[in-house]
């Protein structure tokens, strides 16, 4: 065995994984290697992962980029999404315990009350949904006229999509959820920074037939919400109350029968 | 849109591959790669023009990393909420080739301090010297970390006392 040989270290077994060393040092390397099939094994096996974790992953470069970060890549000032799936998961496990502060014309509640659960419901599904990347909706706004009559079947109620585009809102689509004790649905809307509003629609309304509209926050979302007949609403976005007010409004005169 | 912008959103594919690795969550990554971005333009004055913009990203990202990780969220590791206990490995294989599933779920088992490093070779096929850099680490240490991702990857991806290449004598 050479000097060369006897010098090859593990830094450079490394580097002869990745590439990079000079050809001097790599016929070393090689050297080294046919004498050690140990190593030869261990290093073959590290190139295996490199391998690996490109095929992973690579396909990730060819995605498109979310509008969301293409606006922040343009000096956005937008703010990051607040229904992180972490902090969701933690209130999916603590589900009730979740603080609400009800504002507007009810005195603020401290604790959960039968009418909070409209609400409480639409936060949670916009926090799970708004996030994904892939798969925000089951039937996208492509196929609306099919996504409104299947959620309207569901429902058992006669639903409508509104049209929020006059407020630089486009539909994204919608999916079917389970409510309390049937089920629920929810529009998702998006602007071109890739901000995302919904609106959850449910039947469940646990007696509840008061028709003003109130206001409840959370983190950072904002929810308003009323009843509309037999059709509870809930409209949630990470909005300040001010302009959220305005998209509620927009909702409710288009959906008002 | 300024020069920087247009080089800035070049980078995003790169910076949303890496954070998809390092997160091992579609969603969580792209949270990632938006903190970034928006900290990168809060701290733009800070990049030098003709410098490695790359590196100066992945900079950022690692440091929003590590305050996502040191933030007060005890219950949000996803890789554990997710699929469980890893696949065993399977014993028939003679060659290296990986099951890509059990390399993933191996990743996400690997200390972050070392998924970095791993990625940032393996994915970024950054230099050594540049991990070092945007880590803010001793080059003897990315090598050590480095030394230790991969094998405790591949003890990861191996059945318990099947190494994959050995003959049988």
């Amino acid at each position: 065995m050479s000097e060369e040989q006897a010098a090859v270290s593990e830094a450079e077994l490394h580097a002869h994984v990745d590439g990079t060393l000079s050809p001097p040092r790599r016929a070393a390397v090689e050297a080294w290697l046919r004498a050690h099939p140990e190593d030869q094994e261990r290093i073959a096996a590290y190139r295996a992962q490199n391998e690996a974790l490109r095929a992973l992953f690579d396909p990730v470069l060819d995605e498109p980029v979310p509008a969301r970060l293409q606006a922040a890549a343009r000096r956005s000032r937008a703010r990051s999404w607040p229904g992180q799936l972490a902090a969701v998961a933690a209130s999916l496990i603590v589900g009730v315990a979740v603080g609400w502060v009800l504002r507007g014309p009810a005195p603020v509640l401290p604790v959960l009350t039968a009418d909070a659960t409209l609400p409480r419901r639409a936060a949670l599904a916009h926090a799970v949904y708004t996030p994904e990347v892939l798969h925000p909706v089951e039937v996208g706004a492509d196929e609306e006229a099919h996504l409104v009559k299947w959620l309207s079947k569901r429902l058992d109620q006669p639903l409508k999509a509104p049209d929020l585009s006059g407020l630089g809102f486009r539909l994204v689509g919608g999916r079917l959820l389970p409510g309390g004790e049937k089920p629920a649905g929810q529009f998702m809307y998006e602007n071109t920074l890739g901000r995302r509003l919904t609106l959850y629609v449910s039947t469940d309304l646990d007696g509840n037939r008061e028709t003003a509209f109130r206001f409840a926050q959370e983190r950072g979302a904002s929810v308003f919400y009323w009843i509309d007949g037999p059709l509870g609403y809930a409209l949630v976005a990470d909005m300040d109350r001010g302009p959220l007010l305005q998209v509620a409004e927009t909702v409710y005169r288009q959906i008002s029968p | 849109m300024s020069a920087m912008d247009g080089l800035v959103a070049a980078q995003i594919p790169r910076l949303r591959r890496y954070a998809r690795a390092l997160t091992g969550d579609a969603a969580r990554a792209d949270d990632l790669v938006q903190d970034t971005l928006e900290r990168a333009w809060g701290r733009r004055h800070l990049w030098r023009a003709g410098t490695d913009l790359r590196a100066w990203l992945f900079t950022v990202m690692h440091n929003v990393f590590l305050n996502q990780q040191r933030g007060a969220r005890p219950a949000t590791d996803f890789v554990e909420l997710d699929d469980g206990l890893p696949l065993p490995a399977r014993p028939d294989g003679t060659d290296v080739q990986l099951e890509l599933r059990d390399v993933a779920t191996a990743l996400a088992q690997l200390p972050a301090e070392y998924r970095e490093v791993l990625l940032l070779v393996a994915l970024e096929e950054m230099r050594y010297e540049d991990v070092a850099k945007v880590l803010a680490i001793p080059i003897g240490t990315v090598m050590s970390r480095l030394s230790r991702a991969r094998e405790r990857l591949r003890a990861l991806t191996q059945a318990p006392g099947v190494p994959t290449l050995r003959r049988v004598k």
